[in-house]
């Protein structure tokens, strides 16, 4: 099931709307990062709501995505992580260190806007 | 062989002799039973037991036992006798009834019964014996039983209470917009544990918080799992967006933490809980002014 990509001002939204196989993901990852510099987005948010489960592999590729389009100029925010999923990932020692996470996708562009601002984004963004 | 066989027709009669010296106690506390029952009641009220009722109930109780105990004694059974206590139990543990006064008043029931069957058969020793023989370890297992009974009732009302505190135990509060509050008191188990992670994720959920602040001046010490489990607590809390600041750790706890490795770059830890508020209104852009007249009466 492929994720659809929609652009919103300077940001980029994907939102997973159903379980993803490995596929699915990487098919994901390499979707945003060609298309961040496409349509030169500033952010990017990743919505998992839907998602019940998020496994090693899922949270391995959503920290390569953040490092990925981070190094390509933009920041990453993965939003809408449910709560029980939360707490199995660090259960399973899974984390996204350094990746910024938001409680649903209001908060993650609150975020972007936010870092958009800050002093960070004009020393990161030599574009 | 013949021996064997000799024994258990023994056993056989030995066994036909207790029922049928049972069946004629029963008849006995049957006949007497009115008279009895008063006697009982009165050395309930002399013993000063049961205070919480009034002497009606007293007697209500005392002839329903009274005749559960006959009824257990004739047919072997303890089932109902066990459900009586029970629901005896159920009613009277609310009203203040102690352990001591259950077991009390069903050993002077035991007394009672004896002392009628004393004056009974005072004329033949040897049959009071054999009586006695057939009465005593019912009596026993009926003593037990409602004790026992009532033991296990009490206990369960604690369990049902704890249930209750647990469930109030961990309240989250809304102190501001997208600021909530945790405080926590008392020693955290395992259980706990896992109820302050569900509450605390539901709550981020449910009032959007930003900043959570888990106050633990209250929690006297933790072991190193529960220590750990605090520590996911905080990262699964950051995968929705939130932050946790700890506040109020005791020293004992600060060496716990220390001593299971957990990584401060992860962890954000005030003092005090005022500390930890300012802190997550900083955090959340708030700033707390004094009013004018309130600051002019302060430098006053």
């Amino acid at each position: 099931m492929q994720v659809p990509i929609l652009k919103q001002g300077a940001y980029l939204i994907a939102t997973v709307q159903s379980a993803l196989t490995d596929e699915d993901l990487k098919q994901l990852r390499d979707t945003l990062v060609v298309s961040v510099s496409k349509v030169r987005a500033r952010g990017v948010i990743v919505d998992v709501t839907a998602l019940d489960v998020i496994d090693s592999f899922a949270t391995r590729t959503l920290r390569d995505v953040a490092h990925m389009i981070r190094l390509r100029g933009a920041e990453t925010v993965i939003v809408g992580i449910q709560p029980e999923v939360a707490f199995s990932m660090v259960k399973l020692g899974l984390s996204l260190e350094g990746i910024a996470t938001s409680l649903d996708l209001e908060e993650g562009l609150a975020y972007l806007d936010r870092k958009g601002k800050g002093p960070e984004h004009e020393v990161r963004t030599h574009r | 062989m013949a021996n064997t066989q000799e024994l258990a027709t023994a056993m056989e009669t030995r066994l036909e002799t207790i029922a049928s010296r049972l069946r004629e106690l029963v008849a006995h506390l049957r006949q007497q039973r009115a008279q009895l029952r008063e006697e009982w009641a009165r050395l309930i009220t002399e013993a000063k037991l049961l205070t919480a009722m009034t002497k009606e109930e007293i007697f209500a109780e005392a002839t329903s036992v009274y005749d559960n105990y006959v009824e257990a004694l004739e047919t072997g059974t303890y089932e109902a006798l066990q459900a009586y206590a029970r629901n005896l139990s159920e009613r009277i543990i609310p009203r203040g009834v102690e352990t001591h006064e259950v077991v009390g008043i069903v050993l002077l029931l035991r007394d009672v019964l004896a002392r009628s069957l004393f004056a009974k058969y005072r004329e033949d020793f040897n049959k009071l014996n054999r009586i006695l023989d057939a009465y005593e370890p019912a009596a026993n297992r009926i003593a037990g039983t409602v004790a026992v009974g009532f033991v296990q009732e009490r206990e369960r009302i604690i369990r049902e209470q704890q249930e209750a505190i647990r469930e109030l135990s961990t309240p989250v509060l809304q102190v501001r917009e997208r600021l909530l509050i945790l405080p926590i008191i008392g020693v955290i188990d395992p259980q706990r544990t896992r109820q302050l992670t569900e509450q605390l994720l539901r709550g981020i959920r449910t009032n959007r918080a930003k900043v959570v602040v888990l106050d633990i001046t209250g929690v006297p010490y933790i072991d190193s799992p529960v220590a750990n489990h605090l520590v996911q607590t905080v990262e699964a809390a950051r995968l929705l967006g939130a932050n946790v600041i700890v506040t109020g750790l005791s020293p004992e706890i600060a060496q716990t933490l220390v001593n299971i490795g957990v990584d401060l770059g992860k962890m954000n830890t005030v003092g005090d809980l005022q500390g930890g508020i300012e802190e997550a209104e900083r955090h959340l852009g708030y700033k707390v002014v004094l009013t004018q007249e309130q600051s002019a009466a302060h430098s006053a």
